[in-house]
């Protein structure tokens, strides 16, 4: 019924968010398009779930405790570049490129 | 199913103006709107509880968590534009474009109908184990080990960030 409508939701928004990804240059803001992509993984697993069993539910469930888990560690390792180098411009953080 | 695409469409639009406003900031409050609209969506879908955890771990804390950094770091006020250039921005849309349409076809596909459920089953499994109970059973039995292993994983989570944002331990 709602299936097919929530996944096209599902995927233009996941689009949305590697399209921030891609077009962005803040880190917080890169990332903050990360929670969108795994937000959108989230109504697919709920849609599916209506139709497939609940086990989908708890696999939302799942999803949130590593989001959090990744925004906190994410978080603590924007807060240490921010206090190295001044700045969240992804493009002057370019200690690894040859 | 008017109520699904009103909320779909303000998630969308929210998510579009997530990523096209310069401060950090507005992003994060439209990801706000982005995220309750989902919640919105889960209670269509028959998953109320999941939309409650939604709404308190999402919304709640984790766009607080993200506030609290933007504003700890103080990017309010960005000096000029952080999208891309021209030929970055016709590059990140036509890839995000192509990834999307990929992902829409994939919802024609969708799962053989012989192993579909009726499309009230979770209603009537919330109906007989309340709302709760229908997630919380599956949790504690099928997949109590991996609920485990996520304890595990919080707990490196919080050790990591405290290594990680202390100057000196």
């Amino acid at each position: 019924m709602l299936l097919g409508p929530a996944l096209l939701v599902s995927a233009v928004l996941f689009a949305l968010g590697v399209a921030g990804v891609l077009l962005r240059r803040n880190a917080i803001v890169i990332f903050m398009c990360v929670e969108l992509m795994l937000n959108a993984v989230n109504l697919t697993f709920v849609a599916l779930a209506q139709r497939l069993g609940v086990a989908g539910q708890v696999f939302v469930f799942f999803v949130m405790a590593v989001a959090a888990a990744e925004a906190a560690v994410g978080l603590a390792i924007i807060l240490a570049i921010y206090r190295h180098r001044q700045t969240l411009n992804l493009q002057n953080i370019n200690l690894l490129k040859g | 199913m008017i109520i699904f695409w009103a909320f779909a469409g303000l998630a969308i639009g929210s998510a579009v103006f997530c990523i096209t406003r310069r401060s950090p900031v507005a992003s994060a409050l439209w990801l706000v709107g982005t995220l309750f609209s989902l919640a919105a969506l889960f209670v269509v879908l028959d998953a109320q509880f999941i939309a409650v955890l939604q709404v308190l771990v999402y919304a709640g804390a984790i766009m607080v968590l993200f506030l609290f950094v933007i504003m700890l770091l103080n990017l309010g006020r960005q000096a000029a534009t952080d999208i891309k250039g021209p030929l970055g921005l016709a590059v990140g849309v036509a890839l995000a474009g192509v990834l999307g349409f990929q992902l829409g076809v994939l919802r024609v596909a969708g799962p053989p109908a012989a192993i579909l459920l009726p499309p009230d089953a979770m209603a009537r499994a919330a109906a007989e184990q309340g709302m709760v109970g229908s997630v919380a059973r599956p949790l504690f039995d099928a997949y109590l080990v991996p609920f485990e292993i996520t304890s595990v994983l919080l707990l490196a989570a919080i050790v990591g960030a405290v290594v990680l944002a202390k100057r000196r331990l």
